[in-house]
Formats: C-alpha cells, sequence, structure tokens
C-alpha cells in the first residue's frame, strides 16, 4: 500500500540491512534499548537469498524475557521478509560491558544508571545519579525489579533511582 | 564404547545432575520467601537469587538430558524425578529456617558452589565449562550477598547474632558432605573435568573461618551428618515434602505447559 515490499529495499539481504531491522528490536524489560544496543546478537550470517543465520546470547541465566527476545528478533526479521535460524551461545558470557555508548547514554536519559565496567564490580564504586548527577548516592539492594537491575537512593535529590548492574 | 568410557560417562551426567539438582533445590527453597520476607529489598532479592538458580539448573539440565541421549527435556528432569534419583548435596534442601538459617545456608553452600564453579570453567569439557562460566559472576552476587546479611545480623543486635549462631548450629553437619570424593568421578578428576570436591575443602574452611570470626559467631562443633545425598539419593525427609509442592502441577497434569 504506502511502503515498498521489503525485497524491493535495494539493501534487502545484506548483514548491514538485517542490523538495521535488529536496532528496531526493543527489549521488553528496558524498552528505550534495542537488542543490539545490549549486545545481545552476537553474529549474523546471510545464508541465502533471504535466509539469515544468528547468534543470539542471553544476559542473566534466569532471565525470564530470554525466550521473548530471541521471538521478537525472530518475528521483526520475518516481517522484514526473511527466514531466520536463531542459535543461543553461552560462550563467552554475555556482560553488561557490552552495552554500547549509544545505549549507556540512552539508558541514562531513560533514568536508569548505566553499567559501570566490571572491573569495578563490587566495593567502592561510585555510581551517578541519573536524575542530577550527583555521585553522592547510597546502594539501597544490589537486588532490584529485573535480574539485571540494582536499587540507588541519591542523597542529594533524595530520588531513588535504578542502576544496570555490571556482570 | 569400552565399559570403562561407559562408566566415565556415567559419571559425568551424575554430576553434571547434581549441579543442576543443587541449583534447583535452593532455588526452589529461596524462591519460598516471596511475599514472606522480613522487608521488601529481601523479598525482591529472594526472587533475583531464585531466579538466576533456577536459570542457571535450567542449563545444566540441558546439559544433562543431552548427555543423557533418551530426548528428555529440562522440564522432565526437574519435574518427573523421585526424590532417590536427586544428586543434590543435603545441605541445599534443608529448610529455610528463619531468615538468619536462610543467609547461613546461602554463605556455606555459595563459598563451596562458586568456589567449584569458577574450577568448572576450566574443565576440558567444552560445554560444561562454557555454562559454569555464564554462571560464575551470578554467583558472586550471591556469595556477597549472603555474606553481607551474614555480618549485617550477626554484628547488629543479640538476637541477630543468636539466630545466625543458631543457623550455623543447624547446618554445619550437612557441610561436610560437599568434599566428600566420589570413586565413580575419579576418572573425571585425573581428566581435569571436574573438580576434586575435597581440593575444596581447606579454601573453603578458610574463608568460612574468617567470616565467623568477623561476624562474632563461634565455629560449631557438629560432627558430619550422613553424607549420601549427592552420592546415593539418600535424603533427609525435607527433600520429599519440597518435591510434592514442587512437582505437583506436572504430576497431575502430565505434559501441561504454559
Amino acid at each position: 500500500m504506502m511502503t515498498a515490499s521489503p525485497q524491493q529495499d535495494a539493501a534487502f539481504g545484506t548483514e548491514q540491512h538485517v542490523w538495521q531491522v535488529l536496532e528496531g528490536v526493543p527489549d521488553p524489560e528496558v524498552p528505550v534499548l534495542s537488542v543490539v544496543d545490549l549486545g545481545l546478537v552476537r553474529s549474523v550470517e546471510i545464508a541465502g537469498d533471504a535466509a539469515v543465520k544468528l547468534e543470539v546470547t542471553p544476559t542473566y541465566s534466569g532471565c525470564p524475557a530470554t525466550s521473548l527476545i530471541t521471538a521478537a528478533i525472530e518475528l521483526a526479521l520475518q516481517d522484514a521478509g526473511y527466514t531466520v535460524e536463531t542459535a543461543t551461545v553461552l560462550s563467552p558470557p554475555w556482560t553488561s560491558d557490552w552495552m554500547s555508548e549509544e545505549g549507556r547514554r540512552k539508558l541514562k536519559e531513560y533514568g536508569i544508571a548505566p553499567p559501570s565496567p566490571c572491573g569495578t564490580r563490587g566495593a567502592g564504586m561510585t555510581i551517578a545519579c541519573p536524575q542530577c548527577g550527583s555521585e553522592d548516592t547510597a546502594l539501597v539492594s544490589e537486588f532490584g525489579s529485573t535480574a539485571c537491575k540494582a536499587l540507588f537512593k541519591c542523597n542529594a535529590c533524595l530520588e531513588p533511582f535504578e542502576y544496570f548492574k555490571c556482570i | 564404547m569400552t565399559q570403562k568410557a561407559n562408566d566415565t560417562k556415567a559419571a559425568l551426567l551424575e554430576y553434571v545432575l547434581g549441579v543442576a539438582d543443587d541449583s534447583l533445590i535452593l532455588g526452589q527453597r529461596v524462591s519460598e520467601w516471596l511475599g514472606h520476607a522480613p522487608a521488601m529489598e529481601l523479598d525482591i532479592a529472594c526472587s533475583n537469587l531464585a531466579l538466576d538458580l533456577i536459570g542457571q539448573a535450567q542449563l545444566y539440565y540441558e546439559y544433562a538430558a543431552k548427555l543423557q541421549g533418551e530426548g528428555k527435556s529440562a522440564d522432565d528432569l526437574a519435574f518427573l524425578r523421585d526424590g532417590h534419583h536427586f544428586r543434590n548435596h543435603l545441605l541445599v534442601e534443608q529448610p529455610n529456617g528463619d531468615f538468619g538459617q536462610t543467609i547461613v545456608r546461602h554463605y556455606l553452600f555459595m563459598m563451596f558452589h562458586l568456589k567449584r564453579s569458577e574450577l568448572l570453567v576450566g574443565s576440558d569439557d567444552k560445554e560444561l565449562a562454557a555454562i559454569a562460566a555464564k554462571t560464575v559472576r551470578e554467583l558472586e552476587y550471591h556469595l556477597r550477598f549472603s555474606a553481607d546479611w551474614f555480618r549485617r545480623l550477626a554484628l547488629g543486635t543479640d538476637e541477630g547474632n543468636r539466630r545466625i549462631q543458631d543457623g550455623l548450629e543447624n547446618l554445619w553437619s550437612f557441610t561436610f558432605e560437599m568434599f566428600k570424593d566420589v570413586p565413580a568421578e575419579t576418572p573425571l578428576y585425573e581428566a581435569g573435568t571436574v573438580p576434586r570436591p575435597s581440593g575444596i575443602e581447606a579454601g573453603w574452611n578458610a574463608a568460612v573461618a574468617d567470616l565467623l570470626q568477623e561476624a562474632d559467631i563461634s565455629p560449631s562443633a557438629r560432627k558430619a551428618a550422613p553424607t549420601k545425598g549427592r552420592i546415593a539419593g539418600h535424603h533427609t525427609e525435607h527433600l520429599g515434602h519440597l518435591l510434592a509442592e514442587m512437582q505437583f502441577l506436572q504430576r497431575a497434569y502430565p505434559g501441561l505447559s504454559w
């Protein structure tokens, strides 16, 4: 009707086009981030005219969104005209260090403090408040509303906030 | 396949099932706190801990099912085996008691389980190593959480100290089992496929002794309880009650899925 069929897109069938489609697939728990921002798609392989093979990695072992994410990825690529085969890979294990710079920026704007580099995991880390920027913050709990987030409060603006844990 | 190779494969399957069962049973235990934990943050923390453990159990069960080669799923292994087929350590099936006892159990087990998992990362079995590597960073959070609360309760009030001490007394007898080598696993130790349990004992003892001292808790003089949970499926009565609740749905409605 309004849009041309996907196959008429000049980029169709290229890795670049597949990544472009993937960038439009949001994470169900933090919808401001795409699966690409999170680093969940490990590899893309063009396996034929309109066939794609993907390697997808889970964040946390027990993340309940894992199968939903895989389904969303497959659906988006099917809608774009591809046949898709996804494989789950565990090794090397996903780390929050793989989150893109773009993802970190979007996360902060959304009100969630982005993850520190993994080497700083644990004691002595300073997490800046995503609302007011103050570094005078306190950890409330290392376990939050989803497996990937910890709870903090800001002593300056007194707002509670979530921190995307480094793992 | 030679008899010896078959025996080694069977021992590996039992070992992987043991790690899976430890994760599942402790995850189920921790999940019993949902809606009952002493504070909202702890309730949320318990759901996270349970989720991690059950997710990790699923990865180990999937691998066990593959080793077994009978076309079973992770769910089959979790929900359709009877108590005497479970290979978890007796410690993880012990009841939650109060929150202090739950914290003591989590700490004592995690100090062992994290060390075991770190060694499994170096396994010559690449699939086992990949699963262990996936879990280690999650387990670090479990160990830190339980050690923090151990200190906080023990050093906070006399009541908190008493409860941590009682929890330690109730559970100490079950810690010895974790360091028992299994004769059938000898080829796996020698090949570097799984770590020798007895090799973890000294480091575990030193770490636990440090925390007890720091938290002003006296070491327990209790001796070992029976130690044939992981080796032979001889469990305490608590496992049956846990399984009755956990497995009910699959037993009542076989093949039911979401």
